[in-house]
């Protein structure tokens, strides 16, 4: 499966991207989350810590345990701090 | 409902004005604007707001659903700005008409809360020190069970 994965505010400096294409078996977001861990460091450290990241599958706000099937856009940032 | 997400300035006064107009049936506006405020302990630049484009109007849209779902409205306004903003500058405005008052207050607050922690906007205050990203408050998460 292809997604496209983003990433907002420090998540996106850290990591150093905005967006990126990921091929990928996941079957949660958790799995894709250690997927990507798995990759090099700067993913690691950047989603050490799951509590000071929220989720968002197809624009959707969500938990980490939601299932990937069917999506096409996962959005990984920071609690917002709009208004 | 009307839900702005732009990078320009706006003019609060007209937008409260064109909110009530015509409308007779009308006994109520509220408005609110949430401005850049300098920091207490270092001069800010300025404030580099970010969002979530593909996610930011959708999601008010529904917290502005939700709001006109709850209370007796008969409209509602959500402008909010993203990209380099002064200090001073309004960074967003909610509006809300209504027969009554109380649902004109109530809804505003509603909205503002929801606006806090789930329109997906992240803001970081650059100063003379350096930059960094504004922490979400307890308090903000918080202020939603209260809904």
């Amino acid at each position: 499966m292809t997604l496209d994965v983003l990433y907002f505010a420090w998540l996106r400096e850290r990591i150093g991207l905005p967006r990126e294409t990921v091929e990928t078996g996941a079957a949660t977001v958790a799995e894709l989350v250690e997927e990507l861990r798995a990759r090099e460091d700067r993913y690691d450290m950047a989603f050490r810590d799951l509590s000071a990241i929220r989720v968002a599958v197809d624009q959707q706000l969500t938990e980490f345990d939601t299932s990937l099937s069917d999506a096409r856009e996962v959005a990984f940032f920071p609690p917002m701090t709009g208004g | 409902m009307r839900v702005v997400v732009q990078e320009a300035p706006f003019g609060a006064g007209e937008e409260a004005e064109r909110l009530a107009a015509g409308r007779a049936d009308m006994g109520a506006v509220v408005t609110f604007c949430g401005l850049v405020r300098d920091t207490p302990d270092a001069d800010l630049r300025y404030m580099e707001i970010e969002h979530y484009p593909g996610m930011t109007a959708r999601a008010i849209e529904a917290i502005a659903a939700e709001a006109a779902a709850r209370w007796s409205l008969g409209d509602v306004l959500v402008i909010h700005r993203h990209g380099r903003l002064a200090p001073g500058e309004a960074i967003m405005m909610v509006g809300t008409v209504a027969p009554h008052r109380a649902d004109a207050f109530a809804a505003a607050e509603f909205l503002m809360d929801y606006l806090k922690s789930r329109a997906p906007f992240w803001k970081k205050e650059v100063t003379a020190r350096g930059a960094a990203w504004v922490e979400a408050a307890e308090a903000d998460e918080d202020a939603l069970t209260r809904w």
